[in-house]
């Protein structure tokens, strides 16, 4: 009798865990059948490219964000040090900043895209780390420390570009940013290799155990030989890696590099993490999630520009979607603990 | 007995109550005059927290009745509670810390001006009176953040006071205190007990019980075990602890029978202090602690809580700073500076908040398992080897029968025993040395903790030396090969297990300078013979 009422149980929990892991993806099919009923051409492969292309460079941020906001944490400074990492990436590519503001795109005098590339993860983690230590050692709240960042990289990108865009970057980088693979747009590609390697980080390593324990509860995790603090640290790197990554892509799609990139981009990232319902509170939330939340956040985009509603009015009706897709997510859990 | 002229303040008459079929209270009575100071004694689990809580407003009881000031009292809040003349000062404080004194005693009921705004001159004024009247001559416009915890409670006793608060009900008031402050707040009651003010007393320290109160009821196993009146003379210490303890060891706390010969030394610790943390100046440190555990024994380690037990186990895990002292692991000194350190040399700790110490609650089972262990279940590239790991869980599912549905059910799911099982088996997937287990049964339901105990036992049949650490002494009667007692930092007393009993226990536990207290009980309880 209680066996038979535990399995019932269990499988009623299968089912309600299911959902609770699929309701962010019910609720993107949901937006994109509407939107198809709306106008059957938005589900033209040509619009869905163009779609994957548009989410992977905030995606790519979401994938670091999602590291960290499983251990509790925030980084409010994405925004600013994907412009700072940019800046960095276009100065390497041109080779030295007194080449700076030649246009030439021949790619003769710059160190190429792979120093390019390289020099804006490295950054990224680099400045991540730093972050990291501040968070860690000096027990500033991450909120506080990533508001600070964002200040200070805002400020470094300023300095660096002296205000300005640095432009013209050659063919080999562009591709990056433009080039399709079979229809597939090379961001999209690099995107869901990046989605797949932090999946399987997190779900199938050592590594990835810790980050759910320390974001679980972070004494437990203590007191069960963790060291807490490096692996408090090593979130930040991965974020910050993933800023320089996006900013690389962002500077090679539009062959400038701007001062002013990413602007309000930490909103949208934390907003794709949280829609694809890892918790603010640290602890629960996947790679898959976030990459649903990422779509979701696209779909809805493209779909009000496609029906010609203007960004003013996408603006409140995506702040609502937010409030409205976690409502649901809450809703959900709320049923199965019942 | 000037009290007795008085009309009754409180009468509790026949209080039950049931909490999903468990009776935390059975039919007690028990009644208060004004100025009249009763002491409410009990070990732990004897119901008073139960009790408490429905004086207080918290909960309502199963059946009985309350009749408070003569009119019958069910109180339908802590408000209700307070508003109605009975106020409740816990061990956590309920004053806001950012607040000053002053806001703090006028919280809701700010004196205004005549355009309704807060008259902060007056609520100075009145507050520096209000607080004179427990003896604290504290600037009312400072935070209470910046009190001690002594300073806190007298606060909260003014606070009481100014809401013209007939019962005072103060729980464990003195177990964060030092001896200055223990001797002021007593001399406080006092103070209150010649304005007819009447106050419950709960504590553990029965010779402070012994010092200012008139009378004492004593619970146990949520019953009634009996009232001590002050008949002329103080109420003599071995009747308390007799009706404090009263039964035989029941049948869950039965011995288990396989026993294990204990070995070598394998930790030693010598003159260990640690660190008084500035900013909190009345946490417990350790002040000397002397202690040898022997391999494949049970050291059963007794304490009150805010005796050190916790300090000592988180001393030599590594997770609190060292100030003076020299751990031994296996003949070689060692020194901890974090949990890793400690458990990469062999030590597991069980800590005593299952619910914020040790489990990840949003995680499953097998994560919660194997989280101290992540190197031995992952390849060197660093990913899980998930057979292994389920393997190894599989079999101390077994061994500990852990009643589970899969290894990813959610932990929270679990009943307290199973979860205690799984962080069991946390360490013991690390075959540790020294497993240290601190309070290993709170939260557990009776049933299973003769399963803890029994599993414990057989932790020490294969050689591990284990340290249990606990406030309930059948619990460390039944398990322990051999017992220390702890008080205020320090060891009290050691016998072997078969020698102890409760009430030695108890003296040493909860007695200051035991020696001369336990010859000062020895000599009233001739007295009382005498008589």
């Amino acid at each position: 009798m209680s066996i038979a009422e535990e399995q019932n149980q269990r499988g009623g929990a299968t089912i309600a865990r299911l959902l609770m892991s699929f309701g962010p993806l019910m609720f993107l099919a949901a937006l994109v059948v509407v939107f198809t009923v709306l106008k059957p051409s938005f589900i033209d492969p040509i619009n869905l490219f163009n779609i994957t292309r548009q989410i992977s460079i905030t995606g790519l941020i979401a994938l670091g964000m999602t590291f960290v906001i499983l251990t509790a944490g925030i980084d409010l400074s994405v925004g600013s040090l994907l412009a700072f990492c940019g800046m960095v990436a276009a100065v390497v590519a041109k080779g030295g900043a007194a080449n700076t503001l030649s246009l030439s795109t021949s790619g003769t005098q710059g160190y190429g895209w792979f120093a390019a590339l390289l020099a804006a993860v490295m950054v990224g983690a680099a400045a991540g780390g730093v972050q990291g230590l501040a968070i860690t050692r000096l027990k500033v709240p991450p909120f506080v420390v990533t508001l600070g960042g964002l200040t200070v990289f805002r400020g470094l990108t300023l300095t660096i570009s002296n205000g300005g865009p640095i432009s013209g970057f050659d063919a080999s980088m562009r591709w990056f940013g433009t080039g399709l693979i079979g229809p597939v747009p090379v961001p999209a590609i690099i995107f869901a290799i990046a989605a797949i390697l932090c999946h399987i980080v997190l779900r199938y390593t050592r590594y990835g155990r810790a980050v759910y324990a320390v974001g679980g509860n972070a004494e437990a995790a203590r007191l069960s030989g963790l060291r807490v603090d490096r692996i408090l640290i090593s979130v930040y790197v991965i974020v910050g890696f993933f800023a320089g990554l996006a900013a690389f892509v962002l500077s090679a799609r539009l062959n400038s590099s701007e001062a002013v990139a990413g602007i309000g981009y930490e909103l949208t990232v934390i907003s794709a993490v949280v829609i694809g319902g890892t918790s603010l509170f640290g602890g629960i939330g996947s790679v898959g999630g976030t990459v649903v939340g990422a779509a979701l956040i696209g779909v809805l985009q493209n779909g009000l520009q496609f029906n010609n509603v203007s960004s003013y009015t996408q603006s409140i009706v995506i702040g609502l979607i937010l409030i409205l897709a976690v409502a649901f997510d809450r809703w959900l859990k709320s049923r199965v603990r019942r | 007995m000037p009290a007795e002229a008085a009309p009754v303040l409180l009468a509790v008459e026949g209080l039950t109550k049931h909490f999903a079929g468990v009776t935390a209270l059975s039919d007690v009575s028990l009644d208060i005059h004004p100025g009249e100071i009763l002491g409410l004694l009990g070990e732990n689990g004897a119901g008073k927290s139960t009790l408490l809580k429905i004086l207080s407003g918290v909960m309502p009881p199963s059946s009985g009745h309350i009749v408070f000031d003569g009119t019958d009292y069910q109180p339908s809040s802590p408000q209700d509670a307070k508003r109605l003349g009975i106020v409740t000062i816990y061990q956590e404080l309920s004053l806001i810390p950012t607040l000053t004194v002053a806001e703090n005693i006028f919280i809701g009921r700010a004196p205004t001006g005549p355009l309704g705004l807060v008259s902060w001159r007056r609520m100075e004024r009145d507050s520096r009176d209000i607080i004179a009247r427990v003896g604290l001559s504290i600037d009312p416009m400072t935070p209470v953040s910046a009190l001690s915890v002594a300073e806190q409670q007298l606060v909260e006793i003014a606070r009481a006071l100014s809401l013209k608060s007939r019962l005072i009900i103060m729980d464990e008031p003195t177990s964060a205190l030092t001896e200055t402050e223990v001797q002021r707040l007593l001399s406080i009651m006092d103070r209150l007990r010649r304005d007819k003010v009447a106050v419950m007393f709960v504590t553990h320290r029965l010779e402070e019980a012994v010092a200012i109160c008139d009378r004492m009821t004593v619970l146990r196993d949520g019953r009634l075990a009996g009232h001590l009146d002050r008949q002329g003379g103080p109420i003599q210490l071995p009747r308390i602890i007799e009706k404090m303890v009263g039964r035989a060891a029941s049948e869950l706390y039965a011995r288990p029978v396989l026993r294990a010969v204990a070995g070598d030394v394998v930790l030693s610790v010598r003159g260990l202090r640690t660190v008084r943390d500035p900013e909190a100046p009345h946490a417990i440190v350790l002040d000397g602690v002397d202690i040898d555990l022997k391999a494949g024994e049970i050291l059963g380690v007794a304490g009150l809580v805010g005796s050190g037990r916790t300090e000592l186990a988180r001393a030599i895990f590594g997770a609190d700073r060292i100030a003076a002292g020299t751990i031994t692991l296996d003949g070689r000194q060692i020194a901890p500076a974090s949990p890793a350190d400690a458990i990469a040399l062999g030590i597991g700790l069980v800590p005593e908040d299952r619910k914020h110490q040790a489990i990840f609650a949003a995680l499953g089972i097998l994560p919660n398992f194997s989280v101290a262990s992540l190197g031995r279940f992952s390849n060197g590239f660093g990913f899980m080897a998930e057979r292994r790991e389920r393997d190894a869980l599989a079999g101390f599912r077994k061994m500990l029968s852990i009643r589970m549905a899969s290894a990813e059910q959610a932990i929270e799911g679990l009943s307290g025993g199973n979860q205690q099982k799984v962080i069991l088996a946390r360490w013991l997937a690390r075959d540790p040395k020294v497993l240290i287990v601190d309070e290993p049964t709170r939260g557990v339901d009776v049933g299973a903790k003769a399963e803890v105990h029994q599993i414990l036992v057989q932790l020490a049949a294969r050689g591990i030396a284990v340290m249990m650490i606990s406030s309930e002494l059948p619990e460390v009667l039944a398990v322990s090969d051999r017992i220390v007692t702890m008080r205020r930092g320090r060891i009290t007393g050691e016998m072997p297990g078969v020698e102890a009993n409760e009430e030695k226990l108890m003296e040493l536990m909860a007695l200051d300078k035991q020696d001369t207290e336990r010859q000062d009980s020895g000599r009233q309880d001739a007295e009382g013979q005498a008589r």
